[in-house]
Order: C-alpha cells, then sequence, then structure tokens
C-alpha cells in the first residue's frame, strides 16, 4: 500500500493536518503569523544545507528554523527595533542566503519548484516516519505546555503572577514552530506552511465558541483542506501545497457564509 | 502576636525602576494568613508596580521579595484580552488551574454572575467583567490574594456587597489579601494594616495609627475626618525626576 505514491502523501498529509490544526490556533490567537513566514523562510537555507552536507531535510531545516527564532528572541532583547522589521530582516536575510548558497550548488539538481510548494511525488516512507514520529512528539509536548501557553496568550500577568513560568512555555512553542515546519515542509512547501497554519484556524474562529472547539475544528478542516487538496491535485496534475491551501480557503469561506447565517438568525 | 509562619510574602525594601525612573522604591511590608493589608496613595504613586513586585511579576528588582506560597489569586488593575480567542466565563476560570464544577458554580454565586457563566467573555460589561476577575481569583481558594481595585466599574449596592465578600473570603479562607482601594472607608473598616505610599512608604500601620499619623494628615488634608468625601493629595515634599524626594 506504501508503494503507492499517493497513499504516501495522504498518510502525511493527514499526520501534518493535526499538528497544524493545533498550532495553526496559537499562531492566530498569539498573532505569530509573520513569525511563520520568517521561520519558513529560513527553511530554504536549512535545505540548502541539508543537501550539501548530505543531511536529513527535516532535522536541517528544524536546527536552522530554530536558531533564527533564538537570533530573533535575542534581537528583540538587545535592539529598539519593532518586531515585524526584525522578523522582516531575518526573513529575507536568510532566503537570501540560502538562496546564494543554491548557486554554490549548481552541481546538484535541484527541484525548486517542489520545495516552495510541495511536491506529493517526494514522500517517501521515511518522510513518514519522520511527519508521524515527530507530529506526535510536537502534540504531546503541546499538551505538556498547554496550561500556561494558553493562560499567557489570554493573558500575560494572570499566568506570571499565578505561578505558570510562561517564559519557558513561549520559548518551548517556539521550538515547537521550528519543528512543525521542518516535518511539512515537503508536503505544502516553504512558502505555503504558515497557511497551512493559519487558514484552517482562521475558518475554525469563524465557527467556535470556545478555544476546545476551536482547535477541533482547525484540524478538521484541515484534514478536508487536505484531502480535498490532494486528490485535486491528482486530478489537475497541479503542485500538492497550492491546492491543499486553496481547498483550505474554499472552507474558509464556506464559514463565512455561516457566520452570516447565524447573524440573520440573531436579527 | 505573629509567627513568622503565618508570613505569605514579604517585600524587603522593595523598588522597579523602568527607564532610569523609579516607579516605586523601598517598599518593606508583609501580607499574613488571614490577615487584609492595603495599599492607598494618589495616582502614580506605585501601589499597582508594589503588588507586581509581590507577585513576581516584575522580576529586576532593588531589594528583595520572599514569597512563601504558590497559590495565589490575582485581579489586576487593567486586563487587555485579546478577542481572537473564543473565550466564554466558564474557560476563563480554568485558566491557570483545573477546578471543579462546583467550585466554579460557588464562586460565580458568590460574586452574582452565576448566569453568565456560559457567555462570551467578550460579551461582558466592564462590572460584569470584574465579577468574573473576582470569582476566577477566588474560586481556587488561594492562600494569597492580591486584589488591584477589585470592584472598579462595579455599581454602588455591588461594590459594598463584595467588599464584604472579600472580608468574609478573608476569614473563611484564612488567606492574606493585598488590596489597593481608592475607597477610604473601606481601608479604614475592613482592613488590618495600612500602607500609604507615594512613590514610597509615607507611613504604615493599623487604620488608626495610620489616621492620626501627621504624614497621613498631611496626605490626605482636613478631609482625614470626612474619608467618605473627595480627597486632595497634599505634598510635604516633592518627587524630582530622578525619583529623589526633597522635603519642602
Amino acid at each position: 500500500m506504501l508503494d503507492d505514491f499517493f497513499i504516501r502523501a495522504l498518510i502525511a498529509g493527514v499526520g501534518v493536518a493535526i499538528v497544524t490544526g493545533p498550532l495553526g490556533c496559537f499562531v492566530v490567537w498569539r498573532r505569530l503569523s509573520y513569525f511563520g513566514d520568517t521561520l519558513a523562510h529560513s527553511a530554504l537555507l536549512g535545505v540548502t544545507l541539508a543537501y550539501s552536507m548530505e543531511f536529513n531535510i527535516a532535522f536541517s531545516v528544524f536546527i536552522i528554523s530554530s536558531l533564527i527564532a533564538l537570533t530573533l528572541i535575542q534581537l528583540q532583547k538587545r535592539t529598539n527595533l519593532p518586531g515585524d522589521a526584525l522578523l522582516g530582516l531575518l526573513a529575507h536575510s536568510s532566503l537570501a542566503i540560502g538562496l546564494v548558497v543554491i548557486g554554490f550548488l549548481s552541481f546538484i539538481r535541484f527541484d525548486i519548484m517542489g520545495l516552495l510548494f510541495g511536491d506529493i511525488l517526494a514522500v517517501t516512507v521515511n518522510d513518514l516516519l519522520i511527519i508521524w514520529i515527530g507530529g506526535a512528539l510536537i502534540l504531546l509536548v503541546l499538551k505538556l505546555i498547554w496550561k500556561p501557553l494558553f493562560a499567557s496568550t489570554v493573558n500575560y500577568e494572570l499566568a506570571e503572577a499565578e505561578g505558570l513560568n510562561p517564559d519557558r512555555a513561549k520559548a518551548i512553542f517556539t521550538i515547537l514552530m521550528a519543528a512543525i515546519i521542518a516535518i511539512s515542509i515537503k508536503m505544502v512547501g516553504l512558502l505555503l506552511i504558515t497557511g497551512m497554519l493559519i487558514i484552517p484556524a482562521a475558518m475554525a474562529r469563524n465557527i467556535s465558541s470556545s478555544p476546545q472547539k476551536m482547535v477541533m475544528y482547525s484540524i478538521i478542516g484541515g484534514l478536508l483542506s487536505v484531502i480535498l487538496g490532494l486528490f485535486s491535485s491528482l486530478e489537475f496534475n497541479t503542485a500538492s501545497g497550492p491546492s491543499i491551501i486553496a481547498a483550505s480557503l474554499l472552507l474558509f469561506i464556506l464559514s463565512l457564509l455561516n457566520i452570516k447565517q447565524s447573524i440573520k438568525l440573531k436579527n | 502576636m505573629s509567627s513568622s509562619q503565618n508570613i505569605l510574602v514579604k517585600l524587603n525594601g522593595a523598588g522597579f525602576s523602568l527607564n532610569n525612573k523609579w516607579l516605586v522604591k523601598g517598599v518593606s511590608l508583609q501580607v499574613e494568613k488571614g490577615k487584609i493589608v492595603t495599599l492607598i496613595g494618589p495616582n502614580g504613586s506605585g501601589k499597582s508596580t508594589t503588588a507586581k513586585i509581590a507577585l513576581g511579576i516584575y522580576k529586576k528588582i532593588d531589594g528583595s521579595v520572599e514569597k512563601y506560597t504558590s497559590k495565589v489569586g490575582y485581579v489586576p488593575q487593567k486586563i487587555s484580552i485579546d478577542w481572537t480567542l473564543p473565550l466564554r466565563v466558564n474557560d476563563f476560570m480554568i485558566l491557570t488551574e483545573n477546578i471543579s464544577n462546583e467550585l466554579i458554580d460557588e464562586a460565580l454565586s458568590l460574586t452574582g454572575v452565576i448566569h453568565l457563566k456560559d457567555k462570551n467573555l467578550g460579551d461582558l460589561s466592564g462590572g460584569e467583567f470584574q465579577r468574573v476577575l473576582l470569582a476566577r481569583a477566588i474560586s481556587k481558594k488561594p492562600e494569597l490574594l492580591v486584589l488591584d481595585e477589585p470592584v472598579q466599574g462595579v455599581d454602588f449596592t455591588g461594590e459594598i456587597a463584595l467588599y464584604e465578600l472579600i472580608k468574609k473570603i478573608s476569614d473563611e479562607l484564612n488567606c492574606g489579601i493585598l488590596l489597593i482601594s481608592h475607597d477610604l472607608h473601606t481601608v479604614m473598616s475592613a482592613t488590618d494594616h495600612v500602607v500609604c505610599l507615594n512613590g514610597h512608604v509615607c507611613c504604615s500601620g493599623s487604620p488608626m495609627d495610620v489616621a492620626k499619623n501627621n504624614e497621613y494628615k498631611a496626605l490626605f488634608g482636613e478631609q482625614a475626618s470626612q474619608i467618605l468625601s473627595r480627597y486632595e493629595h497634599r505634598h510635604d515634599h516633592v518627587h524630582t525626576s530622578e525619583g529623589e524626594i526633597k522635603k519642602n
């Protein structure tokens, strides 16, 4: 069964969607979408380093993205520049360095489109193991830091005053962000990973009344997007990443219709 | 009298500065089990800062804080909640600690907002939200309660009832309360210990001692006898921009 590339892509996509659901909710709640973008941009550098040193891609992306995240935290402490300027600085300089390194690697055949937009043909059994084991670890850690992370998302001072150590939770969450980008890069592509995090969560926000429901709908939305996106990718021969994101956009638009209806009901 | 085992939190000459300006300096006080300590003082005198030092929110402080409990309930003066979160009152009640449904209902009933349990937090009025904040802080039966103007925006009858509730909680749970209040009447009737702040501790002691204190009289003027009326702040010293104190 795993011999079929499409089945492999489907299993990989389902694994990714289960993890991006809850993480995406935090990205929306904590307004971290540009932070996600920055980490994703820096992933290119991770990929090129993996190729040049014949290293595992997911692992290399994880290391580079974590380093970028730690650099950001240090820069925030040491400079007076606003957060978005620092994010732009890191995103574009790491992207630029990644592209420069690609230039030096002319001896390697490089599927840059696959890297940017995802490639379902490229998912190997090895990738499945990384996605499912890595994903399970991410969810486990997220469950452990849920209380302090969620409380500090609502109000930092309450969490700190009542002894939940929100700074530690934030640092761990940053590492989880790097990890999800590392494991989903092959499926969605580095330009669209943040979309996979945000759009199902945004869709879920429109139709949920509690945080738990939002996480649940976000996972369901992600799963539907992956299944819908992958089948249409197969049918129309389009890149997997854009197909999945387009499918999630469709669900988002449907969720807007739902809001209009409920407003009408109220009146 | 008071044994050291009863101390919940103790500030020793604590101070906090931001951008080279002292918000508050040299504060020493302690909160004990079953006692209510009230901070009074004009706006900008460092009351909230002192509360945050006691809670450990401000870490780079002058002096030291000794905290002997981790069961803390906090009602901040200002709270900004991001409405990108779908959050009901019920979700908010278990924000920092998972507590049983009975305890949630009990606390919400005590502050008179049980009917709002399933409402979205963003849909509450200012006074309703304040009652929910207080309910959340007391529901986990803390050893130390820090209440920063807990009844702001609450209607007049509610205000009196909530202060009575706070007094009752302090007796029933035997918890220590650090209270910040502008209501001098409440301060004088329900408090065990008053600390009068103005960037530093102007005076402190039992309400009666403080009322007799010359510095308190200087602070609150002729109106000290008419504590319910508007009070005016009079200085026997001025504060320079570096935070130093010069006597007049």
